[in-house]
């Protein structure tokens, strides 16, 4: 109801103005936003994957008089394909490590091979999806396959995206060691990746496995 | 107030003594003077289904006043009473709680919304399109024997068509049913979304390609009244206009033998909408029988219609309008969800995709794409259908039988008005065996 | 009718994609526009040649990263863009006054239908967003005490990737053609099969260029919200505008993602093939209409939320009170926020889900109205036992209660799924949807400028001009809709370009009249402004608190400083100003420090212009461009990111020397 400093007419100006503004404010660091802002996003970006699992769920079974996921999906190549990115995560967290440690060529080393997995991730996905098309089972030929290439494409988009972020902090390490502002980076593509990580379980166990068993 | 309107809806017609009938006298005050001057056909259809959604509209409304005049009134008795220049009216700057008034101003619209939601659960149940009706008016049932009569209808690009299956005959916008009998629609489109609505008869529903939606309903007064499409559906939308009139049982039997008979008329049909260079192909007679081929050429776009009646109609035109596959050596929609509830055709089905297409590089293109299967097309075809045939089951139709008497709604008796699920085929039950030619597609799927 | 759309567009060629000379319309309106908007756009760019403002504008405005600047910008934006949209519907309405009988009227049905859905989309996207966002970037740090948001460039840029939308939207008008499907573009209208030239493709670059935009800033403000309110501002003391732009916020970064979503999926569709959306093949156009929904529902109270804020705020300083029931008004908006994604299927109960489904979102959409009405209930109660001053923001505000409240009656209406049926898609409902638009966000908009003009500008508007609006704008508002309403009740759907029955051709042009009216307060608004600024000398405002304020946005001088604040203040009490003015709090003259402040930078501009050639490119499958742009976009990103120094202190001399202005001035006006 009233101001909560009751006694405001025993105070003196400079009392006052010590009660009311800030004098000795120093620098805010800067980025103190910065994961909270990312975490943010990453949350919206997870409903764009929401949209298309939603799709996948609606359209999963719409295979147009074509194939359906048995006659398509070779779980042991899904299942190296996801063992890749799991190891890329966990390789991640490796280069979380050193660079708590403030060991810089270690950091850019496990990014490194990171990056190795995740390529090999993405190439085994390319691969898949080329057989797919080769034998005539284009995102074109159902809403079944539409909704499973959107849905598996996008992620793979991603993953694509999180290589070439990778990339560009392992030169800006590079240039510029582990400083704040690069610490805060490597934080933020961690949240990325393993959160393309949680998606992809998501992907392997509704579209794959639920689509083979 | 017209002449026109006038003649549409005659002034003197009795409405007949009705439970709302008080409620109606209300309205017009409540809703302004000048619309009872006016011809509201939503507040005062022709038709029972109308008049009960128009009914609604009023109680619903005075419900909603209940708190809204109160409100605004205060709004303008606060804003006069403490204007700045008023220092006879009290100030309390620091005066910003009061338990009481919040409880009151949190509950006095909750239970509003209460009564409003009983309304609307009940409402929307009775009123559901998909329920066959269970009165002629507030004083009639329908006699238990009493059939509806049929209606097919199809939005085409940009004209409708009705289909009279039990009568065997077809129009073109033009929609004659008979006064106090149950209706019933069924309602599919050809290319994009559209509205089957007419206002004065109830209220409206989608037509959707490849689906099919419902609505029943029936007309209480003789008249011609107006019908369009209310959903926005590319160039000619405007035009998409029909008379829908409604009849004696004798006039509705004179006019089906009426187009029975009626010959060939001179085309075209109504004006070409893609024709850049306006060289029309000469006038084609319409008319007569409207088989596939009749139907292909009636369905591509144009707009401004004329009326057109054929005096015959292929029997599985419109299931096969439903199926998207009028064409010959198209799969049917329905076949394709029946193989797909199976779990496809494996990748032998992969590149079986012109027995498919329907419209996506264009409806002409899907047209063009199987208008003469090969041997080859054909004999993949009858696979299909022979497949087809042997599953067994089908999607039990989504019409809902509405008691006559609506006691069974207050509560006690209240059963789930559907009786079936939100249409899932493959729940269906495995026990039936009979052959299969369509799976009712509608929009519930 | 030879329409347009049946002019043979299939060409392409590898270097202009489908561009070619049958781009340029040939409609004589849209022709005479055209020669209208290049001479006048190289006057304007003439103008600022001559008068060397490129160079000014560049630096303080494009480039800035000052949420006060961009918040300005996006207001210029969303005025600009209202011009033209509000152009579409005087359009629209003079065609439908006149096609009866036969009369065709002076637009046909490629013109019109372009019309209606640029109308929309113009309306919602590029008016009502760039308003509402501009709004809560100027005053939300200015609330909470802060000097920035928490990504002062990310600002900027989703300010100019707003631009950019907004940009193609208006380039559709001149090369090509917009969208003829209504402002949501259900399939399979929208499909290529059924709009194969380029009006879709503008209609999902633009709203994905914008959408990015619109995210970007939803982040960005929730936050600054979450971390930067100053000291002692606790969740349940933050002004209750800040508190709608809050939930606003996250509405937005739950639901334009999915709008993005679903239009990357019409894109595949129509770009690549795909089967989403398509009738055969196993595609779902219902799927379109729900997903477009769930984003479209939120979406208006995206635009609504933060003007209850704005109403909450002008309500309280003009009675001169405290505003009444403020946690119930913060709990009330929370539930709004919430029951807003429970509500979607209320736009489509006519496509056949059961009664069940039906009745469940119905009774949904009518709870909202519960705390919708408590918050009408609060601020009747700020009212009740207060001093109301009617100065225009308050003007404003009681137009809005009396119009809202019936624009809300006749929502809850059309919530009734057996009304709906006969209402659903009628003139009624459009009536219906401007009674809320108009009468909420519109009339909230104009107290707001009303109100924090003097804030952002340094001088008051002027009075008389602006109740020459106000009395134009209200009335004429009735006098536009109600015909609407009553067209709806006899049964007149929307989007009709020709009419049969001659007895409807009076209230169409009644509902001219109303536009007109409108027309005329929109007239005068601009002369208000025009004159405002002309007379700005006698219009000054130097106390920076014109109003009485309650809240810290009225501490600082107007306009406020690049720092907002010299000394962050820190808050006891909702009405933080309120508190130190009745303390008597002097402001500290002396004692100052360097201000730690973000620095400007160009990224935002080339990155929008790269995504607008690259927009550009896509919808005229142009693919060597769209290639090259998409590169540059991300090459150009991954270079800024190369740029670690982007911050800046302003130094204490200059703070210093602004504050002690500050002072004389203060001691001029007497305070």
């Amino acid at each position: 109801m009233t101001a909560t400093i009751d006694t405001t007419h025993d105070l003196s100006q400079p009392e006052l103005q010590a009660a009311f503004y800030d004098l000795n404010e120093h620098d805010h660091p800067e980025g103190g936003s910065t994961m909270l802002g990312f975490w943010i996003y990453l949350m919206s970006d997870c409903l764009i994957f929401a949209m298309l699992f939603a799709a996948y769920g609606v359209l999963g079974g719409s295979l147009a008089a074509g194939p359906g996921p048995k006659d398509l999906f070779e779980l042991p190549l899904v299942a190296l394909n996801t063992a890749m990115l799991l190891f890329s995560s966990i390789t991640y967290g490796f280069a979380m490590l050193a660079m708590e440690k403030g060991n810089k060529g270690g950091t850019q080393l496990w990014l490194l091979v990171t990056a190795v997995f995740g390529g090999a991730f993405l190439s085994i996905e390319m691969y898949e999806f080329y057989h797919l098309i080769h034998e005539g089972a284009t995102p074109m030929r159902s809403g079944f396959l539409t909704a499973f290439f959107s849905l598996v494409g996008t992620h793979g988009l991603h993953v694509t995206f999180g290589m070439i972020w990778l990339f560009t902090l392992v030169v800006q390490i590079a240039q510029k060691g582990l400083i704040p502002a690069n610490k805060r980076r490597l934080m933020c593509l961690s949240l990325f990746w393993h959160f393309l990580d949680v998606i992809w379980i998501g992907v392997f166990t509704f579209v794959y496995l639920m689509g083979m068993l | 107030m017209h002449p026109l309107e006038s003649r549409l809806n005659p002034p003197g017609r009795s409405s007949g003594p009705s439970r709302f009938l008080n409620l109606r006298a209300l309205s017009a005050l409540a809703l302004a003077g000048s619309l009872a001057a006016c011809n509201t056909v939503v507040l005062d259809p022709a038709g029972d289904v109308a008049r009960q959604q128009g009914d609604l509209v009023v109680i619903s409304t005075l419900l909603m006043l209940l708190i809204v005049v109160p409100v605004m009134s205060a709004v303008a008795i606060f804003a006069w009473r403490y204007r700045a220049s008023n220092k006879d009216a009290r100030y309390e700057p620091d005066w910003d709680h009061s338990t009481q008034l919040e409880l009151l101003i949190w509950t006095a619209p909750l239970l509003i919304i209460i009564c409003l939601g009983a309304v609307t659960w009940v409402s929307t149940h009775l009123l559901d399109p998909y329920r066959s009706i269970g009165r002629i008016d507030a004083r009639t049932a329908v006699a238990a024997d009493a059939r509806p009569l049929q209606v097919e209808v199809v939005a085409l690009d940009w004209k409708w068509l009705f289909i009279y299956p039990e009568q065997g005959i077809a129009t073109v916008n033009e929609l004659v049913v008979p006064t106090g009998r149950p209706l019933q629609f069924k309602i599919t489109s050809s290319s994009v979304m559209n509205s089957f609505y007419v206002p004065a008869m109830a209220g409206q529903i989608y037509a959707m390609p490849g689906m099919e939606t419902r609505l029943h309903a029936v007309m209480n007064e003789p008249g011609k009244f107006v019908g369009l499409s209310a959903n926005y559906s590319g160039a000619g939308f405007s035009n998409m206009r029909f008379a829908a009139h409604s009849v004696s049982e004798d006039q509705f039997a004179k006019w089906v033998g009426k187009v029975k008979a009626s010959p060939m008329q001179p085309g075209p049909i109504g004006e070409a909408a893609d024709d850049p260079l306006k060289n029309a192909p000469p006038p084609r007679p319409v008319g007569g029988n409207l088989d596939r081929a009749a139907y292909l050429e009636l369905e591509k776009p144009s707009e401004k219609v004329q009326v057109i009646r054929y005096s015959s109609v292929a029997p599985d035109l419109y299931d096969a309008i439903v199926d998207m596959c009028v064409e010959p050596g198209k799969m049917c929609s329905s076949e394709m969800m029946a193989i797909d509830a199976r779990g496809g055709l494996g990748k032998a089905g992969i590149r079986n995709v012109s027995m498919l297409e329907y419209d996506k590089n264009g409806r002409a293109e899907g047209s063009k794409a199987t208008a003469n299967p090969n041997d080859a097309v054909r004999k993949e075809l009858a696979w299909v259908r022979a497949l087809c045939r042997q599953i067994p089951g089908a999607a039990p139709d989504g019409t809902i039988k509405a008691p006559a008497d609506m006691r069974s709604l207050n509560g006690a008796g209240l059963a789930a008005p559907q009786s079936i699920g939100l249409g899932d085929e493959r729940a269906a039950p495995a026990a039936r065996t009979s052959p299969v030619e369509h799976i009712s597609l509608n929009s519930r799927n | 009718m030879a329409t347009e759309a049946a002019v043979d567009h299939s060409h392409w060629s590898p270097l202009l994609g489908r561009l070619w000379l049958d781009a340029i319309p040939q409609e004589p309106i849209v022709l005479a526009t055209f020669v209208v908007v290049v001479l006048g756009g190289i006057a304007m760019v003439g103008a600022l040649t001559y008068f060397k403002l490129w160079s000014y504008l560049w630096k303080e405005w494009f480039t800035s990263v000052d949420h006060k600047k961009i918040g300005i910008m996006y207001m210029v934006l969303g005025l600009v863009m209202f011009l033209r949209g509000f152009a579409d519907a005087v359009m629209m309405r003079i065609q439908q006054s006149m096609a009866f009988n036969g009369n065709e009227g002076y637009l046909n049905a490629h013109h019109y239908d372009q019309i209606f859905t640029a109308h929309g989309v113009i309306m919602i996207f590029f008016v009502a967003m760039p308003f509402v966002t501009g709004l809560m970037n100027y005053l939300v740090p200015l609330q909470i005490g802060a000097r920035d948001v928490s990504f002062p460039f990310l600002n900027n840029f989703s300010f100019w990737m707003t631009t950019a939308g907004a940009v193609l939207v208006m380039m559709s008008l001149f090369i090509g053609e917009f969208a003829q499907t209504g402002w949501l573009a259900y399939p399979p209208l929208s499909n290529l099969a059924y709009s194969p030239w380029v009006g879709v493709d503008y209609y999902i670059w633009a709203l994905q260029i914008a959408g990015v935009g619109t995210l970007l800033s939803g982040v960005n403000l929730i936050c600054t919200i979450v971390k930067m309110r100053a000291p002692g501002m606790t969740m349940m003391r933050m002004p209750i505008f800040t508190w709608t732009s809050l939930c606003t916020n996250i509405l937005i970064v739950a639901a334009f993602p999915v709008l993005t979503a679903v239009m990357t999926m019409l894109s595949v569709d129509r770009y690549l093939g795909f089967n989403f959306f398509s009738n055969d093949f196993g595609g779902s156009p219902m799927m379109y209409v729900n997903l477009i929904w769930i984003w479209g529902h939120p979406e208006v109270y995206i635009l609504i939320l933060p003007l209850f804020g704005v109403f909450s705020e002008v309500t309280s300083t003009f009675s001169g009170k405290r505003l009444f029931g403020y946690s119930s008004m913060v709990y009330a908006t929370l539930v709004i926020t919430i029951l807003s994604y429970l509500v979607w299927l209320h736009h489509f109960f006519t496509m056949g889900s059961g009664a069940s489904v039906n009745s469940f979102f119905g009774i949904t959409t009518m709870v909202i109205s519960i705390p919708t009405g408590a918050k009408l209930f609060n601020w009747l109660f700020t009212m009740y036992r207060g001093r109301i001053r009617y100065e225009l923001p308050m003007m404003w505000t009681i137009a809005f209660m009396l119009t809202f409240t019936v624009g809300g009656m006749t929502g809850v209406l059309l919530a009734v799924p057996p009304a709906d049926f006969v209402l659903h898609n009628s003139l009624f409902l459009i009536a219906h949807f401007h009674n809320v638009i108009i009468g909420g966000v519109l009339f909230g908009l104009f107290a707001a400028i009303n109100f924090w003009w003097p804030k952002a500008f340094g001088f008051k508007l002027n009075q008389f001009w602006g109740k020459v609006s106000f009395w134009l704008w209200v009335p004429g508002f009735w006098v536009a809709f109600m015909p609407l309403y009553v067209l709806g009740l006899m049964g007149v759907t929307r989007r009709m370009r020709v009419f049969d029955d001659p007895s409807l051709q009076i209230w169409f042009i009644i509902a001219g009249i109303g536009a007109a009216m409108i027309a005329g307060g929109i007239g005068a608004m601009l002369v208000q402004f025009a004159v405002s600024i002309w007379k700005r000398e006698e219009l000054k405002e130097e106390t920076g608190d014109p109003w009485n304020g309650r809240t810290l946005e009225w501490s600082t001088s107007s306009p406020p400083p690049e720092y907002n604040f010299a000394f962050t203040p820190i808050v006891h009490d909702i009405d933080a100003w309120e508190d130190m003015k009745r303390c008597g709090v002097q402001r500290p003259t002396s004692g100052f420090r360097p201000i730690h402040m973000p620095k400007g930078t160009g990224t935002g501009v080339i990155l929008a212009a790269l995504s607008t050639i690259c927009g550009f490119a896509m919808i005229w499958y142009i693919w060597w461009l769209a290639a090259i742009s998409f590169a540059g976009i991300i090459g150009y990103a991954i270079f800024h990111t190369f740029n670690y120094k982007r911050d800046y202190h302003i130094p204490v001399e200059t703070v210093e020397a602004t504050e002690a202005a500050r002072t004389r001035q203060l001691a001029a006006a007497g305070a």
